[in-house]
């Protein structure tokens, strides 16, 4: 066994020396604001510019529970081989907020940039000596491009918000981003009516790049080049295109309340069905209700599946919880809905706009008694689409609640994509009865398994004809659905529901996986680690860890699973949450003796996982094996979790 | 109305069909003999046969309860849903949004509506959701064996005479009801059937939220003499305000020759409530903010008083605010449902 002395390549920001130039097209920028300050334009502008040249990017909104006032971060990634993933050490820092700009001057690695206000009280630069930084006057500048305008009684307010636009200038000018890819962002950020605004904002910016220009070296080191290999690629929210799932899935009942992450999801299909669902006459094809609680939400979107609408409902982890009792009826009563967990942080308070994967064995277990629940859980924006559309498919097929499980970090921020392809197939409308059809059987049972795959056949109210008419019980229940204690009743139901979900696999979106050649370790992880996944692989290559990745895309796990953890000496299972949720349940599924092969990665600090948060655990473990002799399955290797995940953090 | 013992003629939109009696009717009862709310179940059946609604186009849908279990009783062509505790209104709200179309009987009781289920019908009777909301109002909980619930009177003994007292005063889900926002609001009493028809008439052809509260004896668990949910007290304290009628769709001449001293309310669908005061002749039953007072100084009086208590037939109801399209949500064809690939290929243009 080779033994391999594993170190992870230092970043460009970590390189001792501030003149040995990292390579362009690597770029972290992280702007330090106060919430609610207007800032968020500005990111978004230096996002789109960056974008404009063709570089792969994505933009992280880490953002306070609170309107106005607490602090805010913006996170920017520019990154020539195609990472978006969150990054640890950003080397350009832009503090706009003197509240946390120690701090996160403290928080930055040898050889990074430091921009700040030079009106703060604190002089930054004697924080530290390996840090470059650069006192900008902000507020003079956004005076000069926006001086006062004496009859406009918001002029104070404007500027404060016209003063983020100058560091955009500033950065842009410093990093190599084109200043007319920052004028068309601005263009596009402020259309139509707000082409003034606009232009005061395109001043705001150039009085910066003018300032940068004059007052800069021109050879800083963190810079990006045209690139130009996005072209055709959209920036969207996961939200977003979940939304526009909705509008493609042909949903037809969407209930709702707000919760942070979830509610833009809500506020977009809205907003998407009133544009693209309102027939001529003004008359709409849809009905979008925002219900007292999560409560009613489930309980409307459940009464109205049950009465063949297609309906969906969206929400975070607390208002899971509010829902659980509907899910339980209607995985009994075998009622099609579609349930949207954006995964958060924590408790009702908890850390409302972090980020988290620690619902998902929960919904997967929901209800009460033997629940098993189908989730889809997307990897990108391009699967938030296409998953809200399958979900709402698979409900119609399955005659059962359908979660979506998705998260803050994939629900709110900004992530390239591929334009979405249409839907192939047309919808599915399941296994419903008319009149037409009772009349040609002559006899119906609600829940007798005709097709022998455990989905019955249904009928709708409004339906003329005799036979239609059946009483929907949560209660036990025989095959007519007919009140039944009987043993065999009860167990006959299960064991059809167990059938029912069994053959759900193979329809559910199966597991994508990768191997690489020769390699020993494999990884599983699912939703949004994926972006930090395909990142962490390459940095393991680079230290001569090859290895093999499983992305789950649903739960149950498919069948595939087993196979693909039989190959590796070692499967890392890589989750958002602090127990291991997936791992723990692939410990209770997997065939044989292959659990003993799982070792469980994790990072729950509410941060979007980065590479390193991936890297850094597992490179530990392949130390602690390269030091025994022989590595092969079941000679007591550490099973438990290797914790390490946010310890660098 | 029925023709005979075996045809029901009934009437929906765009059609006329004869059912059989046995479609309004539903499986034997398994509630305790005597039980109030089979009272209603069978006042009911009469109701619907006699306004002539098509249970093709009639859900059933209960909380959970004694009470609850009774839309297994009744209307066994139509489709029924035993759903939550305290959460039929939110069910029934969904449903009726899937098929705007259907009519919507609710089935409840004082536990599923004044305790668990209060929110959900508060806000029901705020949207003005077009259900017919019974609440078969027995002031305890049957199904769980009799404990007080938020209907029970102050002072109520629980389960027997010598029983517990409660010591915290009752809703009147009327007045909370109206407060909400409800737009048919009554009372009434299982044992009271000529005044319960009409009222069921009525609100199952008004076009909103319709809340009847009928006090319904639970025979098991709060039937003894001084429980003022018993047969006997309600009985003997009943006091009807007003003497009912519904006339079905008449042309608006022959109402008019009733006028007089009754009062004659037009519903949604063209029918209409016919009162005459037998006391407090003073109630206007148009009257919101006198409809509330009227039952605080009632109940503060310790008074029985069953009738309509508030009508407003114009408020437009939660389904039509929807502003649907004429077919069902639920019968949409996927043309309908899913925009052109043009569609998608400009919205991703847009992003
Ligand atoms: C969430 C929940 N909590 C508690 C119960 C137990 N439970 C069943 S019926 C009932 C009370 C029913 O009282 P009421 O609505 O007055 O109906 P009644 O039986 O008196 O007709 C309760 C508490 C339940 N089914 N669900
Ligand atoms: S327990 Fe009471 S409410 Fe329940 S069926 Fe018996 S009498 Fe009716
Ligand atoms: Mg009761």
């Amino acid at each position: 066994m080779p033994t391999v002395l594993y170190s992870v390549r230092p970043r460009s920001a970590g390189a001792d020396n501030v003149s040995s130039h990292p390579p362009v097209n690597d770029l972290a920028i992280r702007v330090g604001t106060v919430n609610g300050s207007g800032s968020q334009s500005a990111n978004l502008v230096l996002l789109r510019a960056i974008n404009g040249m063709g570089i792969p990017c994505s933009g992280k909104n880490v953002f306070p529970s609170n309107i106005e006032g607490l602090p805010t971060w913006f996170h920017i990634r520019a990154s020539g081989r195609g990472y978006v993933a969150h990054r640890l050490d950003t080397p350009v820092l832009v503090c706009m907020n003197e509240q946390t700009a120690a701090d996160d001057v403290r928080q930055l690695r040898p050889g990074s940039l430091c921009f700040f206000r030079s009106d703060f009280k604190e002089d930054l630069a004697k924080l530290r000596d390996d840090i470059t930084f650069f006192p900008v006057p902000f507020a003079p500048l956004a005076e000069e491009a926006f001086p006062p305008v004496p009859t406009d009684k918001g002029y104070r307010d404007k500027l404060r918000k016209v003063v983020n636009m100058v560091y955009v200038g500033v950065v842009a000018t410093a990093c190599g981003i084109e200043m007319e890819e920052v004028r068309t962002a601005i263009r596009r950020e402020f259309p139509g009516r707000k082409a003034k605004a606009a232009e005061i904002n395109i001043l705001a910016a150039e009085a910066g790049a003018a300032w940068a220009a004059a007052n800069l070296p021109m050879d800083l080191p963190f810079k990006v080049e045209r690139l130009d290999v996005t072209t055709g690629q959209v920036l969207i929210e996961g939200n977003k295109a979940a939304a526009l799932g909705v509008l493609f899935g042909g949903a037809s009942v969407l209930t709702w309340y707000p919760i942070t992450p979830s509610s833009s999801l809500a506020e977009y299909a809205e907003g998407y069905l009133k544009a693209h669902r309102t027939l001529p006459d003004g008359k709409r094809t849809f009905s979008v209700i925002q219900a007292e609680d999560e409560l009613a939400a489930v309980g409307m979107a459940v009464g109205a599946g049950w009465a063949g609408a297609r309906s969906i409902t969206a929400t975070s982890g607390p208002g899971i919880s509010l829902m659980t009792e509907f899910v339980g009826l209607a995985y009994f009563a075998e009622i099609p809905v579609v349930i949207v967990d954006v995964q958060r942080m924590g408790p009702s308070t908890g850390l409302p706009t972090r980020t988290n994967q620690g619902d998902v064995v929960k919904l997967h277990y929901l209800g009460h008694g033997d629940c098993r629940q189908i989730v889809l859980i997307p990897g990108s924006v391009a699967e938030c689409f296409a998953f809200t559309i399958e979900a709402l498919d698979l409900a119609q097929d399955l005659q059962t609640p359908i979660f979506v499980a998705t998260d803050l970090d994939l629900g709110m921020n900004l992530w390239l994509s591929e334009p979405f392809a249409y839907p192939e197939k047309p919808l599915s409308r399941g296994k419903v009865l008319d009149a037409k059809a009772l009349d040609e059987l002559g006899q119906f049972e609600r829940y007798r398994d005709v097709d022998g795959d455990g989905v019955c056949y249904r009928t709708l109210p409004g339906t003329e004809h005799p036979l239609a008419a059946y009483f929907t019980r949560g209660t036990g229940h025989n095959e007519k659905s007919g009140y039944s204690e009987r043993p065999e009743d009860w167990k006959r139901n299960l064991d059809r529901l167990a059938l029912k979900l069994n053959g759900a696999r193979a329809k559910l979106p199966a597991p994508v996986a990768e191997h690489d050649v020769g390699a020993k370790i494999g990884l599983i992880a699912y939703g949004s680690t994926h972006p930090a996944m395909t990142e962490a692989r390459d940095l393991l290559r680079e230290c001569g860890i090859l290895s093999g990745y499983c992305r789950l895309r649903a739960l149950p796990v498919s069948e595939e699973v087993s196979a693909f953890v039989g190959k590796y000496e070692r499967v890392y299972v890589v989750e958002q949450n602090r127990d291991g949720q997936v791992c723990s349940l692939l410990r209770s599924s997997l065939e044989g003796t292959l659990d003993d092969r799982l070792i469980s990665v994790t990072h729950y600090n509410g941060t979007p996982i980065a590479a390193e948060n991936i890297t850094n655990p597992i490179l530990n473990w392949e130390r602690t094996f390269s030091e025994h002799t022989t590595l092969t399955n079941g000679t007591g290797l550490p099973g438990e979790s290797a914790r390490g995940g946010d310890s660098s953090e | 109305m029925a023709r005979d013992d075996t045809a029901v003629l009934v009437e929906s939109p765009g059609r006329t069909t004869s059912l059989p009696t046995l479609a309004f009717q539903g499986l034997p009862s398994t509630l305790c003999k005597g039980c109030g709310h089979n009272s209603i179940t069978s006042a009911l059946i009469d109701a619907c046969k006699s306004v002539g609604l098509d249970p093709y186009y009639t859900i059933k849908i209960s909380g959970i309860g004694c009470s609850s279990k009774t839309p297994a009783y009744f209307l066994q062509y139509s489709h029924g849903f035993n759903a939550l505790h305290g959460r039929m209104p939110s069910v029934a709200t969904g449903a009726l949004v899937a098929n705007r179309t259907l009519t919507c009987i609710g089935v409840s009781g004082d536990g599923d509506t004044a305790n668990i289920g209060l929110g959900q019908f508060k806000h029901a009777c705020r949207r003005n959701v077009p259900v017919v909301y019974l609440i078969e109002n027995n002031g305890c909980y049957g199904l769980t064996k009799g404990q007080f619930s938020a209907t029970s009177d102050l002072h109520a003994h629980l389960r027997r005479e010598a029983g517990e007292e409660n010591v915290i005063p009752p809703f009147d889900l009327c007045l909370e009801a109206i407060a909400a926002g409800a737009t048919y609001v009554a009372r009434s009493f299982a044992g009271d059937r000529k005044q319960l028809l009409p009222l069921l008439k009525g609100a199952l052809r008004h076009g909103g939220t319709a809340v009847l509260d009928i006090i319904s004896p639970c025979v098991t668990f709060n039937d003894f003499s001084s429980s003022t949910k018993s047969w006997d007290w309600a009985k003997a304290h009943e006091e009807p305000i007003q003497e009912i009628g519904f006339v079905r769709q008449l042309p608006e001449i022959e109402v008019e020759q009733e006028a007089g001293t009754t009062t004659r309310v037009r519903l949604h669908d063209g029918s209409w409530i016919t009162l005459r005061a037998l006391s407090h002749s003073e109630h206007e039953v148009t009257n919101r903010a006198g409809a509330m007072r009227f039952l605080v100084e009632s109940q503060e009086r310790g008074e029985f008083l069953t009738g309509l208590m508030y009508v407003n037939p114009d408020r437009p109801d939660f389904v039509g605010l929807q502003e649907m399209c004429e077919t069902p949500l639920s019968q949409l064809s996927d043309g309908d449902l899913r925009p052109q690939p043009d569609v998608l290929r400009e919205i991703m243009a847009g992003i």
